[in-house]
Order: C-alpha cells, then sequence, then structure tokens
C-alpha cells in the first residue's frame, strides 16, 4: 500500500501529485466552461460549488486524516503519527479559512451580505475557533511526549465538534445553505448530473493539493526533528 | 347541473391560467454571462486562471524537489 502511493511517475514525485494537478486544472477549465443550470439569485456564481464547496469537502477529509493520527498516536505513541496529526490540521485549516473567505464574499453577492446570521456560518466560526485553539495548545507545550498527548486528546474533541457544528445543528435548523433545515444532499444542486461530473473529481483534486501540501509541511518538520536529535548527538 | 359545469369551466380555467404563466416564467429567462461567452472573451478569464494555477503548482514543485535534495543530505551525513 505505502509502495503503491510512493510510487513516482516523473521529477521525482509521487503519480497521486500528478493526478491533483490534472484534476484541478479539469475543475478549474471544466468548471468555468461547462452549462450550468440557470437559477435566480445564483446566476452564475453556481458555478462556486467547485471551489468554495470543495475547500470544506477537503478540509473535512484533511481534519479526518488528522483525527485518525492522532488516535493512531494515542494507541502506539510513535512521534511520526502527531507530526502528520499537526500538519493535517495545519492544512485542514489553511483550507477551512479559504473556504469562509470565499463563503464571505459569495454571501455578499447572493445573501446580500458579508456575513448572516445563519447555522452553518456560525457553526463554520466556531469550528475553525475550536481548531485554532488545538493550534494555540500544541504551542504552549515544551515538552514533546505530553504536548502531543494533549494534542490528541484535543483533537478527537475537536473534529467531534466539527461534525456537531458543520453537519448536525445546520439540519436541525433552518439555514440558508442548500440541503440543510432538514434535508441532506445539495437539494437544487442534486438534480443536475453535469455539476456532478465536475464536482466529484474537483473534490478529489482539490483534497489531493491538500495532501501534497500536507506532505511536504511533514517532510520539513520530520527534517527539522532529525537535525535537532542531532545536534544532541 | 350548471353548477357542475361552472365548476368545470372555473376549473379548467385555473389549469390554463397557471399553465400559461408557467410558460412565463419559463421565458423570462435568468441572467447568465453570455456576453462573455458568445464573444468568447470568457476563454481569456479561463486561460489566465489556469496560468496562475500552473505557476503556483510549479513553484510547489521546486520546494518538493529541494526537501528531497535536503533529505538526501541528511540521510548521506549520518
Amino acid at each position: 500500500m505505502q509502495k503503491f502511493f510512493n510510487l513516482q511517475l516523473a521529477f521525482g514525485l509521487e503519480w497521486w501529485k500528478f493526478l491533483a494537478i490534472a484534476l484541478v486544472l479539469y475543475a478549474l477549465i471544466g468548471g468555468l466552461l461547462i452549462d450550468v443550470p440557470a437559477l435566480p439569485i445564483l446566476h452564475e456564481t453556481i458555478r462556486n460549488l467547485y471551489y468554495h464547496v470543495t475547500q470544506w469537502f477537503g478540509m473535512m477529509i484533511i481534519l479526518f486524516v488528522s483525527l485518525w493520527h492522532s488516535i493512531r498516536y494515542l494507541s502506539n505513541f510513535k512521534m511520526h503519527h502527531d507530526f502528520v496529526a499537526a500538519e493535517a490540521a495545519n492544512v485542514g485549516i489553511y483550507m477551512g479559512i479559504l473556504g469562509i473567505v470565499t463563503g464571505s464574499v459569495w454571501a455578499k453577492f447572493t445573501w446580500g451580505a458579508w456575513w448572516v446570521s445563519d447555522a452553518k456560518l456560525n457553526g463554520a466560526a466556531i469550528t475553525l475557533l475550536i481548531y485554532f485553539a488545538y493550534l494555540i495548545l500544541r504551542n504552549s507545550m515544551d515538552e514533546e511526549q505530553k504536548r502531543a498527548r494533549v494534542a490528541a486528546v484535543y483533537n478527537i474533541f475537536a473534529f467531534t465538534m466539527l461534525i456537531i457544528f458543520l453537519m448536525v445543528l445546520p439540519r436541525l435548523t433552518d439555514s440558508l445553505h442548500p440541503g440543510n433545515g432538514g434535508n441532506p444532499g445539495f437539494g437544487g444542486y442534486d438534480l443536475d448530473n453535469t455539476m456532478k461530473l465536475i464536482f466529484y473529481p474537483a473534490v478529489i483534486g482539490w483534497t489531493l493539493l491538500g495532501v501534497w501540501l500536507l506532505q511536504v509541511c511533514l517532510r520539513i518538520r520530520t527534517l527539522n526533528h532529525k537535525m535537532l536529535i542531532k545536534q544532541f548527538k | 347541473m350548471w353548477k357542475k359545469s361552472l365548476a368545470f369551466i372555473a376549473f379548467c380555467s385555473l389549469l390554463l391560467n397557471s399553465l400559461l404563466s408557467f410558460g412565463q416564467d419559463s421565458s423570462s429567462k435568468v441572467e447568465m454571462a453570455e456576453a462573455m461567452r458568445s464573444n468568447g472573451k470568457i476563454y481569456v478569464v479561463v486561460a489566465v486562471i489556469a496560468i496562475i494555477f500552473i505557476g503556483l503548482v510549479i513553484f510547489l514543485i521546486t520546494i518538493d524537489r529541494k526537501v528531497k535534495k535536503l533529505e538526501k543530505q541528511m540521510d548521506e551525513t549520518k
């Protein structure tokens, strides 16, 4: 499995990095050119589905990777898992910030304000604050093992809160976002199959791009760690 | 009897009315970026976005390769 993902295609780069480039390019070019349903209020901004919504999907997948490695750390206490969890949280939070900023711009031109008091918007803001607290918590501790353990436990709490604030609470109340206020799924978009044709590859592409950033950050962190060990030898 | 037929006519006119108004709804078009597409200039925007993305990716690739070089150096000086 590990060997499969490490398979290099060209320029010393793994195959999935090329897949990431291809899928995001497909989403950028296809997403702007392919016909979309003409809906009032939304007009052409419906294409934001390929860029704004995919950031959130990517964020959730990458933060799940972070959670997964936190749990792995708590079961075998290998530093590697703590490093992955930390860098995945970094990249996930970054994508979340991009998601919230792009969402704000989209809201201004469709709902009429940069920020509206909507269950999903406030939930997203709270989720990001919880994850900011994760980063602060990590940086507040010097002792490596202790930091890794406390951060891993907190990460489990943070991801649970993410599910509650982004997936559960918006569905219990009314939300301006489609697919909330009772009914899951994309609601109006769901009817259109050409949009799905771009949307799902776009999610995979943006997520893989996030994984690429995560991998580079992780390698730099590992190098730093190795250098630190060398200095003490 | 005439009551029934009157009700039928009223029903028919309602149906017709709703059909007509439905037709109006679908004929009043939602505004899309047709001007950009009809004179082909949307492709310019798409090209610019694609170039910027490719540029950023090339930057990311060079960083990736630099990190790889450092990793190799680290393994050699053990």
